[in-house]
């Protein structure tokens, strides 16, 4: 391996487009880039593989100017860069994508390219540059309407604005980071496409992602971190899963959990028919039905925004469903309230852990009791008792393995692996009947994410009905028995998880309904 | 970390009490600094006249009783309002409904016929429902209909204000009063007694002292106050915990309202012993009460004692007022400049500022 | 014709008492759509009232009076700026702060000020030719000052600048999403520092108006709520400079009918009706639930840090 990490240069005479070197980032308690070395070239896809907080997405942001550098330089196309922030980048010509859009969500795609847009007119800048998007979208393969507003655009459509944006500006280098994880797999084909025409054009793109699959069918090298340090740079024609799963982890990886055989009990939550809006007012959920049994994972595939967050919402008593109705352990509980629901044993591990999962300023002990803080033993007539609390939470802190100074810590000073144990801690200690996990792993490192698919697969083991909102299709497939698939508010089909494939699935992710005969309906 | 010059500001994300103790006195002695320039304006020597105001506050029993009596008004208010801050209410209504209490209670000791023994106990819970109920309104505006709180406290404030003034200058205006825009005077047993030498009316005072333990035990003990520091904390959480927020917001506004009411309660049979002008009435306590809570950081006990200092500030407006020859409005830019120091202080909890050196870890984050 | 006569009486004082709501709506909506909620609007006011009133005594000119009580309100404004944007304080907290200082400032300095007769205010304006027009023209154009003139069409202006032009994208951007301007390279401190202090001027300038134009005397607490009824208004109109006109000129008619309608209820009760209605008309608006919400700048009132940890 370190006779490669230095592949050999087939343009030796061009310099780099980009070129860090030895850059240093440390935040407290973390240095999150280590002396990292990082190279560039025009007409090259180079991915920047690595898992969750292996400090990638710090280093983008060093080369982008959203953060500086404790030490380390920056070159860009033979010359020493000098990048304060991130209007010095796009002077460079580097131009970022970033997992979470920067888009003003209320504003027309078309305000969105003209914001901050250099040589643009001070008069109606919006109209100057639909032009512009029009002959760029056709130029590359990017479809979109500068005059709709970006809040009405599904996230594939809101990446392409993104794109465009960098484009506009006259990015040679492009980053993307975690640019799939929006798209169906098609979709992101389409977007590998149009990589390969910027590619062409003389553009360099970083690509980063942690799917060890897609980084090998796009990029042309590979270079791997892992805790702040860059493990190795590989040609992507020269390597493989297995290496790669290597360095990016330290150790040999085992790609399947180990699962026992599914046994179904009876229904303990049903959904019928269900309807519901979003925020926005729009229908989410468009007739929604299926059934999880005692004893088993359902997993709800799909991408982002197809109503999979209104369903958990609607589910846990957040939502009002406006049609329909939902059955848990045989009772009808449709709009009830979702203290009715926990008290009957509906546990909700929530999509956004520190902003809906824990009160970040109270105390850990305080945090495991919330849910059930209105109940004996917490409480009495009216009064918190302290005592029980404390004993409970001692149990849980153990029993969870929840690393906290003391029971007294504030929950957000917490690592994320911890809050998310910590929630779990509190949801699944009360036995519950239905577990509603809503992107459990989501942004946690290999070790905490391992973890937590036991923690659910434990749960399962013990009789719970456990339904799975996630959109990394791994984990779906991993952790369910029947995977059903959401789009547009609709449920494309279920499967069960062993006659599967990952094309059907990618294809109902794209709105492609399950032919009726394999169907098992409800 | 970002670095400033020569110094570093790390994130400090949980302050500890010694670090907003420090801070806020700090600000506190800094805003003094501060005003010190306004005592130049007027051509005294900033000094000086800090030493006279120390002694004549301090000087004897009467005269720092002042301070007391100043300061009772801004414990209830003050408490009153720590409860609200602490569910993220933003009541900037205790005016109001300090002059709600106060109407109440007029109302009770002048024209509600019953035992003279029960008068009093009578003024003070009409006084604590009137300000309460009046502080109600704008939680349920916020709950139901998302009437920000801020704009809506503070309109009710001037609805009540013009509704005193309505009542003083006609239906209860007093037949005995030869003209003036008062009520009549209240009966001895809607009067409250004065601890001796003073105008302290000493009952409101313990009450104010009583309730704010009250306050504290019901925040930290009590399933309510749980669910009002979680609401507070994070309304999302609240939301998903299953917590009934009309009920919580209005049980807070409830009691946040109630204690100004009981405030008012206190200045109509304590003070004047009558309902006249609102500007006589309150002096802008319940505005004041707001630097007191923010300044208590929500701790109702520690409300007790940021009371007393605002309480020892209004006192020594009235010496500055007749030792110094100063308008009483030096009050109000006192308390302004005191308020604008804390909230300028505060970056110093959030961020620890140290001088930049090369290499230096800390690790405020706990590993995974 | 009496009815006829009253009406175009009192459209053309609700105008006039509109005159100081319209300035501070305006400059609230300069703040709160970058992003700033600035609830010292009352204190500006109150400042730009005894500055203006103070200059135009002094120097015998209300022109340089209301360019003082400009220049007062943009240095308060530019104090809120840097608690709530570089210090990053509570913007509610620090905007309460900004009208308790104000208020005792004024209270302090116009002592010895009061019951002074202004010879020098600012003069009706008639506008030649719209004047003429029969109803409309006494309604509008005539008796109103040079201010009610410059502050519709500031209306208009503040409308195309910030829906038409590239400054408006920036700035509307900045209160939506000010991560993302900042990712484009827009200078976010800048503009809300701009934008406040915009906005203050704007406040100074409508308090200067009640006391060299409305009603040429400086009384101690003159504004009387003027500011916090512009916070519910700059709602109340959506955060669109140009419903801001309508909303002004309504909350003008009510203050003005609350002296108009003396004979029929107490003045009292009238008086407290604007601050009433700015609550009621708030609760209305809200039955209309997200809709009306939504509008509200996505990031008001809340810092922006730099997504650094």
């Amino acid at each position: 391996m370190v006779g490669r990490l230095h592949a050999p240069t087939p343009l030796p005479s061009r310099p780099a487009l980009v070129l860090l070197k030895d850059i240093t980032k440390r935040f407290p308690g973390v240095v999150a880039n280590d002396r990292v070395t990082f190279e560039l070239r025009p007409g090259e896809v180079h991915a920047l593989l690595g898992e969750n907080g292996a400090g990638k997405t710090t280093l983008m942001n060093i080369l982008y100017g959203l953060y500086r550098p404790d030490s380390g330089e920056i070159w860009v196309k033979g010359r020493r860069a000098d990048i304060r922030s991130p209007r010095d980048a796009i002077r460079w010509g580097i131009g970022m994508v970033h997992q979470h859009f920067k888009l003003v969500l209320p504003h027309t795609v078309a305000e969105n390219v003209a914001l901050g847009l250099a040589g643009t007119p001070f008069w109606a800048p919006a109209r100057a540059v639909a032009q512009k998007i029009r002959e760029l979208s056709q130029r590359y393969g990017l479809p979109v309407d500068p005059d709709r507003r970006v809040w009405e655009l599904s996230a594939g459509e809101q990446q392409r604005v993104e794109i465009l944006k960098a484009l506009i500006r006259g990015a040679e280098v492009l980053i993307l980071d975690e640019p799939t994880s929006v798209l169906t797999p098609q979709e992101a084909q389409e977007l590998f496409k149009v990589l390969s025409r910027m590619k062409e054009d003389g553009h360099g793109i970083i690509f980063i992602s942690h799917k060890l699959d897609e980084v090998l069918s796009v990029a042309d090298r590979i270079t791997v971190m892992r805790r702040g340090r860059v493990v190795g740079t590989v040609l992507a024609q020269e390597t493989n899963k297995t290496e790669l799963a290597r360095m990016m982890v330290g150790r040999e990886v085992v790609f399947r959990l180990t699962k026992s055989t599914c046994q179904p009990g009876e229904a303990a939550l049903r959904v019928q028919d269900l309807y519901a809006r979003n925020d926005r007012g729009l229908w989410a959920l468009k007739g929604v039905s299926f059934h999880v049994c005692r004893g088993e994972i359902l997993g709800i595939a799909g991408v982002a925004g197809n109503g999979q967050r209104e369903l958990v919402e609607v589910l846990t008593g957040l939502r009002r469903a406006e049609r329909g109705k939902i059955l848990l352990l045989g009772r009808e509980v449709t709009n009830r309230s979702p203290r009715l629901l926990s008290d009957l044993g509906c546990a909700h591990v929530p999509e956004e852990r520190i902003r809906m999962g824990i009160v970040p300023a109270l105390p850990v002990e305080e945090n495991l009791i919330l849910k059930r803080h209105h109940r004996p033993p917490f409480c009495w007539r009216g009064l918190l008792r302290p005592r029980a609390i404390r004993s409970f939470a001692h149990r849980a802190v153990e029993e969870y393995a929840i690393l906290t100074p003391s029971l007294r810590t504030p929950a957000k000073l917490l690592s994320g692996g911890n809050i998310q144990r910590l929630i779990l801690a509190r949801e699944l200690s009360g036995r519950p009947a239905v577990v509603i996990a809503a992107h459990p792993t989501y942004g946690l490192d290999v070790g905490a994410t391992e973890q937590i698919r036991q923690l659910l697969l434990r749960q399962r083991e013990e009789g719970a009905a456990v339904l799975l909102v996630s959109e990394d299709l791994e984990e779906i497939l991993e952790l369910s028995d029947r995977i059903a698939v959401m789009f547009r508010g609709e449920i494309m089909g279920i499967v069960s998880a062993g006659e599967a494939s990952l094309e059907e699935i990618g294809l109902m992710m794209a709105g492609e309904r399950r032919s009726p005969v394999r169907s098992e309906g409800t | 970390m970002r670095r400033l010059g020569p110094f570093v500001l790390e994130p400090r994300l949980s302050p500890s009490r010694a670090a907003v103790l420090g801070v806020s006195l700090g600000a506190v002695v800094f805003a003094l600094l501060l005003a010190a320039a306004v005592f130049y304006g007027y051509g005294r020597n900033p000094w000086q006249a800090y030493a006279q105001i120390g002694r004549g506050v301090f000087g004897s029993w009467p005269s720092f009783s002042e301070v007391l009596r100043r300061a009772i008004p801004l414990i209830l208010c003050g408490v009153g309002l720590t409860l609200a801050f602490r569910a993220q209410f933003w009541n900037i209504g205790a005016e109001g409904q300090l002059l709600a209490g106060a109407v109440a209670a007029t109302g009770v000791a002048l024209f509600l016929p019953v035992p003279e023994g029960w008068r009093l106990p009578l003024m003070f819970l009409c006084g604590f429902l009137a300000g309460g109920l009046w502080a109600v309104i704008p939680a349920l505006l916020r709950v139901k209909l998302a009437v920000n709180d801020v704009i809506s406290t503070l309109m009710l404030n001037y609805v009540m204000a013009y509704i005193v003034e309505w009542l003083v200058h006609g239906p209860w205006k007093g037949p005995t009063m030869r003209g003036f825009a008062y009520t009549d005077r209240f009966p001895l047993t809607a009067q409250l007694g004065w601890l001796p030498g003073t105008r302290v009316h000493w009952v409101t005072l313990a009450l104010g002292v009583v309730l704010a333990l009250g306050v504290a035990f019901l925040l930290a003990r009590t399933r309510l106050g749980y669910e009002i520091r979680v609401a507070g904390q994070n309304p999302e959480a609240a939301r998903y915990a299953g917590i009934n927020f009309t009920a919580v917001f209005a049980l807070v506004m409830l009691l946040s309202g109630g204690l100004a009411g009981l405030a008012g309660v206190g200045e109509v049979a304590g003070i004047h012993r009558m309902l006249r002008s609102p500007s006589h009435i309150s002096m802008g306590y319940g505005y004041t009460a707001i630097i007191v809570a923010w300044l208590a950081r929500g701790n109702p006990l520690v409300a007790v004692f940021t009371a007393l200092f605002f309480g020892l500030l209004f006192a020594a407006g009235d010496h500055m007022r007749i030792a110094l020859g100063l308008p009483f409005q030096i009050v109000g830019v006192f308390q302004g400049l005191i308020f604008f120091c804390l909230i300028g202080f505060e970056i110093l909890l959030s961020w620890r500022v140290g001088l930049a050196r090369k290499g230096r870890a800390w690790s405020g984050q706990i590993g995974s | 014709m009496v009815w006829a006569d009253w009406l175009v009486s009192t459209v053309s004082r609700a105008l006039a008492f509109g005159v100081p709501l319209l300035w501070g709506t305006l400059g609230e909506i300069s703040a709160e759509r970058s992003g700033v909620i600035n609830l010292g609007v009352e204190g500006m006011m109150i400042l730009g009232a005894f500055t203006a009133f103070a200059v135009a005594f002094q120097t015998g000119s209300p022109g340089l009076g209301l360019l003082a009580a400009a220049g007062v309100g943009g240095v308060a404004a530019l104090f809120h700026a840097f608690l709530s944007v570089t210090l990053r304080a509570n913007q509610y907290v620090s905007g309460l702060a900004l009208s308790i200082f104000g208020l005792g400032l004024a209270g302090l300095l116009g002592r010895g000020w009061e019951g002074k007769p202004l010879a020098a205010t600012l003069p009706s304006l008639a506008l030649p030719g719209l004047s003429r027009i029969p109803v409309v023209g006494p309604m509008l154009f005539q008796n109103q000052t040079v201010l009610t003139y410059i502050g519709i069409v500031l209306a208009f202006l503040l409308w195309l600048l910030l829906f038409r032009t590239r400054w408006g994208v920036a700035i509307r951007s900045v209160g939506e999403s000010p991560a993302t301007a900042d990712a484009l390279g827009i200078n976010v401190t800048l503009v809300r520092y701009l934008c406040v202090v915009f906005g203050g001027l704007l406040a100074g300038v409508g308090g200067g108006y009640l006391s060299v134009a409305y009603r040429p005397a400086w009384t101690e607490g003159m504004t009387a709520g003027m500011g916090w009824i512009v916070i519910a208004l700059t709602i109340f109109a959506a955060w669109d400079p140009l419903q801001a006109i309508w909303g002004a000129l309504f909350f003008g008619a009510l203050y003005h009918l609350s002296y108009r309608l003396q004979a029929f209820l107490a003045p009292e009760l009238l008086k407290l009706m604007p601050y009433l209605f700015a609550v009621v008309v708030l609760a209305l608006s809200g039955f209309g639930g997200a809709r009306w919400r939504r509008r509200a700048p996505g990031a008001l009132g809340v810092p922006y840090v730099r997504g650094e940890r």
